[in-house]
């Protein structure tokens, strides 16, 4: 990713490049006595493209909202970077640390231009004072035209994103992500309602994003999971089932019984 | 009026109904004094000065409607206690007002304002000191309010209180102000508030030129706020507010902290109505505890939704037509103002989503514009038929 650098924290370990670039162990979390995760283990490699399945109710949007500040973990342990406590952290401070989501249902802002959404998710201060005296930059302009072009929403910028198509907000939202220039980008359902052509494009979306990218995506669609060629995490009551290339996990016993078998 | 870039180049963008309130505020300032202090009062022409108090009044309220725009509109910060802001700077301006009394008053003490006298304290509470000077006392206008605002938002925002539970708080904490000022103890004069003003800046506000100085004033401060206010809706800033209303969530999971935003914009809109409160004081002469009571806060929020919530001159408009119905209708037919009031709520809200503001502006939204009402009338109707 060129263009506009961002000052992080930096991790105190010099060779964090070799730690997973996200790591949880034993991550536990109940609501009314439900248990939302149970002990739930794994990590992702920088730079991985991870897939992420379960049946309903395995604990997947629940993942997310731990990993992004949402919801705290009543125990366990979830670092990024292998430095970076993120149970100690809230919504924002894990955005600016790096960490990008896209909900299942398309968030974007509604009454703001295509060109304003990402204007508004450029990398850059977070501060009410600096947005207060904000004045976009030529290069950040230019910023904003790639990402559109990514995202093949160039001749819609000035329209209200209310005003998109459903696969249109996907996109727009998926290109705020990028445009935020996160290190790791989790990716909540991106195929959810959308047409099969939608579904090829995002996928090819999805994959060029990885090049450069963390990415974790947690899909229901196997059709979009296959084509997305990554390997495959699969949860199933708040911990991990299985792990493996999608082959692999499609012939585990345990996982035909409870998730694809039925 | 503005020329295009020539004020600041943020304000550019200045929509047509705001270059209208710009306009309309200069000629005003301008207009109004003179035809009360040049003009015999035997010509058609002449403003009575009772006018000119009504007018100034009409334009402290458009100032505190713009206020609650700011934060209703931007940022869906439904605030019912803005009363409550917009009474603290009335109340910092009355203190001011009753220390210049000095030894004019009933009693004659030359320093103690009658009701504590009256009260038999013998000395001037330590919060009353200062505010026998000007400059200190306009401070207060705007820390007053400002630090309720600061204090009160961040407890609020930092703990996710949004939507209506927000707004039943913001009407408690104005009615739990008005229950405090009520007391004698508080040192605020109780139940009779702040009055018998004599003058201010050694200026007599009985006097005609006073009233049109004050008159001047409040447009210049209605110009300010309005101003203000668009500069910040025009910025990044009100672009984050904006979306913080439309999708909280993924504003915070793109890194804004959301708390920080909200207090900024109430904290600045707390102050603006400050200095409409302040700046209302002097021109109607009394400053009591009914104008914390929750009902006044409602009303200014029905002034912003007739005038057109998120356009801001649209809540300028809305405040001084209310209010000018409110005083001829109050005189007419007391008995029904309030039913008057409620039905132009209700109409409002079904017929005219965005307000009057909304149906003077060209919008190419046809939904809102004049074309538009004929549809949402047979749209309302066909609802109900079926």
């Amino acid at each position: 990713m060129s263009g506009i650098q961002r000052a992080r924290p930096k991790p105190v370990n010099a060779d964090s490049k070799f730690e997973p670039i996200l790591y949880l162990d034993g991550v536990s979390v109940s609501f009314d006595g439900f248990k939302a995760l149970n002990a739930l283990s794994f990590y992702v490699e920088p730079g991985e493209l991870r897939a992420i399945i379960g049946p309903n109710g395995a604990g997947k949007t629940t993942m997310m909202d731990v990993i992004t500040g949402k919801t705290r973990p009543d125990q366990g342990t979830v670092l990024f970077r292998g430095d970076f406590d993120l149970t100690k952290m809230d919504e924002a401070a894990i955005a600016n640390l790096g960490i990008g989501r896209k909900f299942q249902k398309p968030t974007v802002f509604e009454s703001h231009t295509v060109f304003e959404n990402l204007e508004l998710a450029l990398a850059g201060s977070r501060s009410a004072r600096a947005s207060l005296f904000f004045r976009l930059k030529k290069i950040q302009a230019d910023r904003i035209g790639s990402v559109l072009e990514t995202i093949a929403l160039m001749h819609l910028r000035d329209i209200q994103a209310g005003a998109l198509s459903h696969g249109q907000k996907q996109w727009l939202e998926i290109g705020m992500l990028l445009i935020q220039d996160p290190d790791l980008l989790l990716v909540d359902e991106p195929a959810a309602g959308m047409t099969d052509a939608e579904t090829e494009q995002t996928a090819v979306l999805l994959k060029d994003i990885a090049t450069n990218h963390s990415l974790v995506v947690v899909e229901h669609d196997m059709e979009f999971v296959k084509s997305l060629e990554s390997k495959v995490t699969v949860l199933h009551e708040g911990s991990v089932l299985a792990e493996g290339s999608l082959d692999t996990v499609q012939n585990d016993e345990r996982v035909i019984e409870v998730y694809l078998g039925r | 009026m503005m020329r295009r870039g020539f004020v600041l180049p943020y304000l550019t963008g200045t929509p047509l109904g705001g270059r209208i309130l710009i306009g309309v505020l200069v000629l005003l300032a301008v207009l109004v004094p003179a035809l009360n202090l040049a003009v015999s009062p035997d010509s058609m022409l002449h403003v009575p000065t009772y006018v000119v108090a009504l007018a100034g009044k009409y334009l402290c309220f458009a100032l505190l409607a713009i206020s609650v725009d700011l934060i209703w509109g931007y940022c869906g910060i439904l605030s019912l206690g803005h009363g409550a802001f917009f009474s603290l700077g009335g109340y910092a301006m009355g203190m001011y007002l009753m220390r210049q009394i000095g030894d004019r008053s009933v009693y004659k003490d030359p320093v103690l304002p009658d009701f504590m006298v009256f009260l038999n304290w013998k000395e001037l509470p330590w919060y009353w000191s200062g505010f026998d000077v000007f400059p200190f006392a306009m401070l207060m206008v705007l820390l007053a309010p400002g630090l309720l605002a600061l204090v009160f938002g961040f407890f609020a925002f930092r703990s996710r209180v949004t939507g209506v539970y927000l707004s039943i708080i913001t009407q408690a904490m104005t009615f739990a102000l008005m229950l405090a000022f009520f007391r004698n103890d508080m040192g605020f004069g109780g139940n009779n508030g702040l009055t018998d003003f004599k003058d201010l800046l050694g200026f007599n506000l009985q006097s005609d030129a006073t009233r049109a100085g004050l008159f001047i004033a409040s447009a210049l401060a209605l110009a300010a706020g309005y101003l203000l206010s668009l500069f910040i809706v025009k910025s990044k800033l009100g672009r984050v507010l904006v979306a913080i209303r439309d999708a909280e969530s993924r504003a915070r999971f793109l890194g804004y902290r959301v708390e920080y935003y909200k207090l900024f914009v109430f904290t600045v809109s707390a102050m603006m109505a400050g200095v409409a409160g302040a700046l209302y004081v002097p021109q109607v002469g009394i400053i009591n505890p009914s104008e914390f009571s929750p009902a006044n806060s409602i009303e200014i929020v029905v002034w912003v939704a007739l005038g057109g919530r998120g356009t801001l001159h649209g809540a300028a408009l809305g405040a001084v037509l209310v209010n000018f119905a409110k005083s001829y209708l109050t005189g007419a037919a007391p008995e029904y103002w309030l039913y008057f009031l409620g039905a132009l709520f209700i109409l409002v809200t079904i017929f005219l989503p965005k307000g009057i503001a909304g149906l003077i502006s060209r919008a190419p939204d046809s939904r809102i514009g004049i074309t538009g009402i004929g549809r949402r009338l047979s749209q309302f109707f066909a609802r109900r038929a079926l």
